[in-house]
């Protein structure tokens, strides 16, 4: 596809020849290639705020292409874990956290990444839907690349395609112009989609992209996920396990007892995880006893 | 009970008891009392201006001279007006990029604590609100003997390189007590107030919006530029003209500084100037009953222009807080 | 895991855990290294050496003042251009825009330092006891100066006595004016609220001439005057201040009280005011250390005398403001000093209130007074529907709890 090769082009553009050409200084030169899916290894990850540890000692591998689901009860440390995983858990006054993860074999904590950079690598997708309010539908979809002043002469064609991936074009093509407050809350939440996409993240985060929608909704946004998940690493958190199981390829089980720090109970395939979980406590969980 | 009656809403009576009702009344009263305040500001300041106005007529707001005794007085409010306005907005050139920089500073980039144990952001905030409470006569007296000498050699080459300009022109070779130092001492005071209430704004921009921009990767310059300061619009302008009405009514510092000359005069590094404020100040008791009654007018002046200014800035920011939401 | 933060239990386990992996290597990211300190200081000397260079040749543009006038844009051009060449275009104007925006802050609290050390130094060398309470009875100005300078106390009694009058007149008022706002409503709430704003917008000194004009043409100069015009200052900005606090008051609180059928004067009493207090004893204080300072509406009500006049209602007064005002008027230097010791005194009136504002306005948590700007009381917009601040505190759990 020509288009997609423009896009790889405008992506690796100037601003990434930048980071290629300061690499010679930094050991690392992060993701210089830009635009395929990563795999994401997050290694003894702990995770405090303040002096309270909240997430202690999680591996867990992010496999290229897959989705990645994250369970577990409330207050456990996914969405921490999450943060963490594109340095959005440091902007929070007094976190800190321990432990490497790396994105295809570069660590993304290394002093000599920018966080910014990182961030534009690692997507992410709120919760609660947050287009710009203030920009159209197209700006809210540019944003990224305006935010990393990526220049770009296709710009239709990176708008189309991502609101095409994030099933929205067809909703909203002769509403470009509109705010981006003016859809409705589903459809805000797969603008958002759209616009983490626009960058071509080699992953893509989803901190519980449907709790707040109806099942409509959720369902178009299931769909999403299972068809980008070709092209990007998706790691979504989830408290509700008919969509663990329905989206997912691979299960993390998070849980934290007592007010002690969130861990990893049981990692493994989706489908095992809930057919025949290893550890009583994930069987007890995803079988709704608790949490 | 017949179909044809249409529902209506049951009437309520809530009964207030008697001290309910005093304690309504009271509250209503007090509330009430500041609208007959304002009014009597007006009123009372419009009747005892009569003898300067009647002395004037419509001259007063066009003549510049302040000759207020002998057989033809002569006086106009029109060279205080300009002054006022020229120091209100040297201040505001002053203010509004240290303000704005130092809330951005204080919500943006400052640490929460320092070495650990001194708590960072709450002692900026705490001295930005200590420097709004200094009196303005400390204010007066700082910019008068200490940053007027500094201030002097920044006049004399802004006036050597930039005189062509004509307001940067100085004909008299006098720099002290000009309208620059005295802008700029306004400028410091109306700092505090708009630092406060732009960090205030800032402070409220949706967390949503800021951690969707930060993870496109945006820095932190970005995030400022592109959802901060969309958001805070409306904010920022407010303040800015609150810190605007106060530049135009400080007296004090402006009286303790400027040396009052009545010619009308746009050379802002040159001595002598005018403002309502330190008129009002500085000649209290001079030029006699009908001086005292023109200074009386020239409050009233200063007082509708302040209001005019109140009255936009509260609509700009409700405005931009409708289309915000 | 969610808000208990402080229940000792968690406490302990956090301990215990801290104790466990202290032997792995915490990570707090920060976007500055050691290596752009030293880029910063190189290009901070490198911009300075230029400047000195040129200011060498400049000799018109003299003083420090100056100096730092042109070093400072240098530096940001010179900072720019180093990382625009070491790392990307985005470091750069990334780091341009955090260098101006740390100065502004420090350019901001420049005076407040200056003027701190400014009044001390030239008011502390003649305070005494004596001068604390000796008037101004007596003293010549035009002679030789010397012997004879005289003291504040009249000044501090009569600013002492005016602002206690203008409280109990302004605060009472202002809180009336605030529940009348926040707590009973009515046809006029907006419109009240609007005036209040153009009253807090109204400049001193034409609360000075209005007083003028109300009461001193029928009744002459007294501190009682004084003390009106400083209560139309005060007014405003408690009003202001309180309706603030007010609304941060739960509404839950109200309707339980309206639940236990307490009438409406009893729900604002016992429930809405208690529960707001350390705000309110805030907004009130930031109030009475603004009017304490001001000058400019004591020259046409108090007009200022020389002797002790303990009577505000008879005659004129003195304020602290209003001498210092008129001492450095003065052409002897050691009635100068006294102005300059007479604003000492006021300054440090002002820092205690303040102070007190402080440690007063930040004892309970919950009320949310005490993580606020003070300055935050006198907002002015009306109908503002600014929400308070959530603080930093409440963010970290909304994150830790999933």
């Amino acid at each position: 596809m020509t288009n997609e090769e423009n896009m790889t082009e405008v992506l690796t553009g100037e601003t990434d020849r930048r980071v290629a050409s300061s690499a010679t200084a930094s050991p690392t030169s992060l993701r210089v290639d830009g635009v395929t899916a990563a795999e994401l290894h997050a290694k003894g990850v702990h995770a405090w705020f303040g002096e309270r540890m909240v997430l202690e000692n999680v591996d867990l591998v992010m496999e290229r292409t897959k989705v990645t689901a994250l369970i577990g009860p409330s207050g456990c440390g996914k969405s921490t874990f999450l943060r963490i995983l594109n340095r959005m858990h440091e902007i929070v006054p007094g976190a800190s956290l321990a432990g490497s993860v790396d994105l295809d074999g570069e660590d993304i904590y290394d002093p000599n990444q920018r966080a910014a950079t990182i961030r534009r690598h690692i997507g992410m997708v709120f919760q609660r839907p947050n287009p710009f309010p203030a920009m159209s539908v197209r700006d809210n979809v540019l944003a990224g690349l305006r935010f990393n002043r990526i220049k770009s002469k296709h710009k239709d064609e990176i708008i189309e395609e991502a609101l095409t991936k994030a099933g929205l074009w067809s909703e909203v093509r002769d509403r470009l112009k509109d705010m981006g407050g003016a859809l409705s809350g589903g459809q805000q939440q797969r603008l958002c989609i759209a616009r983490a996409l626009a960058v071509k993240p080699a992953v893509l985060l989803m901190d519980e992209p449907c709790s707040a929608l109806d099942p409509g909704s959720t369902l178009r946004i299931e769909q999403t996920v299972k068809e980008i998940a070709h092209e990007v690493t998706v790691v979504i958190v989830t408290h509700n396990m008919q969509q663990a199981q329905r989206v997912s390829d691979k299960t993390a089980f998070f849980l934290s007892q007592d007010g002690n720090p969130g861990y990893i109970v049981e990692t493994g395939k989706t489908e095992d995880i809930f057919a025949r979980p290893q550890d009583p406590r994930t069987a007890d969980y995803v079988q709704g006893r608790f949490g | 009970m017949t179909s044809e009656l249409a529902p209506s809403p049951l009437k309520l009576a809530n009964k207030r008891s008697n001290e309910d009702r005093l304690f309504r009344g009271v509250t209503r009263g007090a509330g009430l009392a500041t609208f007959v305040i304002l009014a009597l500001i007006g009123v009372f300041l419009f009747i005892e201006a009569l003898p300067a106005f009647r002395s004037q007529g419509w001259r007063f707001l066009t003549n510049t001279g302040w000759q207020t005794t002998g057989a033809h007085p002569q006086f106009g409010v029109l060279s205080a007006l300009s002054g006022s306005i020229i120091i209100a907005v040297i201040g505001l050139i002053i203010a509004i990029p240290v303000s704005i920089s130092c809330a951005l500073f204080i919500n943006e980039y400052a640490p929460d604590t320092l070495l650990r144990f001194i708590p960072f952001k709450n002692f900026l905030t705490a001295a930005v609100d200590l420097m709004a409470a200094v009196p303005s006569i400390i204010y007066g007296m700082w910019g008068f003997f200490i940053l007027q000498p500094h201030m002097v050699g920044l006049e004399k080459w802004l006036s050597t390189f930039f005189g062509s300009l004509g307001i940067f022109q100085n004909t008299s070779g006098a720099y002290t007590s000009s309208f620059f130092i005295a802008g700029t001492i306004v400028g410091i005071m109306c700092m505090p107030i708009i630092t406060s209430l732009c960090r205030e704004v800032f402070s409220l921009t949706p967390s949503g919006e800021r951690e969707g921009a930060m993870s496109l990767g945006a820095s932190r310059a970005r995030v400022i530029r592109d959802v901060v300061f969309p958001f805070s619009k409306g904010g920022m302008i407010g303040s800015i003209m609150l810190g605007l009405g106060r530049a135009l009514g400080e007296a004090i510092a402006v009286a303790i500084i400027i040396a009052l000359a009545f010619p009308l005069n746009f050379h802002v590094v040159q001595a002598g100037g005018n403002s309502i404020a330190a008129l009002i100040a500085l000649q209290w008791g001079a030029g006699g009953n009908l001086g005292t009654s023109a200074l009386l007018a020239a409050g009233l002046v200063l007082f509708i222009l302040t209001l005019i200014i109140n009255m936009i800035a509260s609509r700009i920011v409700n405005a931009s807080k409708m289309a915000g939401r | 895991m969610t808000a208990v933060m402080d229940s000792p239990d968690i406490e302990d386990s956090g301990e215990i855990e801290e104790k466990k992996v202290s032997a792995i290597r915490r990570i707090r990211p920060k976007e500055f290294k050691p290596s752009d300190v030293v880029i910063l200081l190189l290009t901070l000397a490198a911009s300075y050496s230029i400047i000195w260079i040129i200011f060498a040749q400049l000799t018109l543009l003299s003083g420090a003042l100056g100096f730092v006038v042109l070093w400072i844009p240098t530096f940001l051009f010179l900072y720019w251009f180093v990382n625009r060449q070491m790392f990307t275009r985005q470091v750069a104007v990334d780091r341009l825009i955090g260098s101006i925006v740390t100065l502004g802050a420090g350019i901001m609290m420049l005076p407040l330092v200056m003027l701190t050390i400014f009044v001390f130094q030239k008011g502390l060398p003649l305070l005494s006891w004596d001068v604390l309470t000796k008037t101004q009875q007596g003293v010549v100005y035009t002679g030789p100066s010397g012997n004879n300078i005289g003291g504040v106390a009249h000044a501090l009694v009569g600013t002492i006595e005016e602002v206690a009058i203008a409280a109990a007149i302004g605060i009472p008022a202002a809180l009336l004016t605030a529940v009348f706002i926040n707590e009973v409503g009515g046809r006029f709430t907006k419109s009240v609220r609007v005036v209040v704003t153009a009253m807090s917008g109204t400049p001193a000194i034409v609360a000075g001439v209005f007083i003028y004009s109300i009461w001193v043409t029928k009744f002459h100069y007294s501190g009682f005057a004084g003390a009106l015009a400083l209560a139309i200052i005060l007014l405003p900005t408690v009003t202001r201040g309180t309706e603030e606090v007010l609304k941060v008051v739960h509404n839950d609180l109200r309707e339980a009280a309206i639940a236990l059928a307490a009438p409406e004067w009893r729900t604002v009493w016992s429930v809405v005011l208690p529960t707001a207090r350390s705000g309110l004893i805030t907004s009130v204080l930031l109030g009475v250390a603004i009017s304490i300072g001001e000058t400019a509406p004591l020259i046409m009500t108090i007009f200022g005398n020389q002797v002790m006049n303990a009577n505000p209602f008879v005659g004129p007064q003195m304020g602290l403001s209003l001498l210092s005002y008129k001492q450095i008027k003065l052409p002897i230097q050691s009635q100068i000093d006294l102005g300059y010791t007479s604003a000492l005194v006021l300054f440090v009136l002002v820092f205690g209130i303040f102070i007190l504002a402080r440690i007063l306005g930040a004892q309970r948590k919950g009320s949310g007074g005490g993580r606020r700007s003070l300055l935050s009381f006198v907002r002015w917009t009306p109908g503002s529907a600014l929400e308070p601040n959530e603080s930093a505190v409440v963010k970290k759990e909304e994150f830790s709890s999933d």
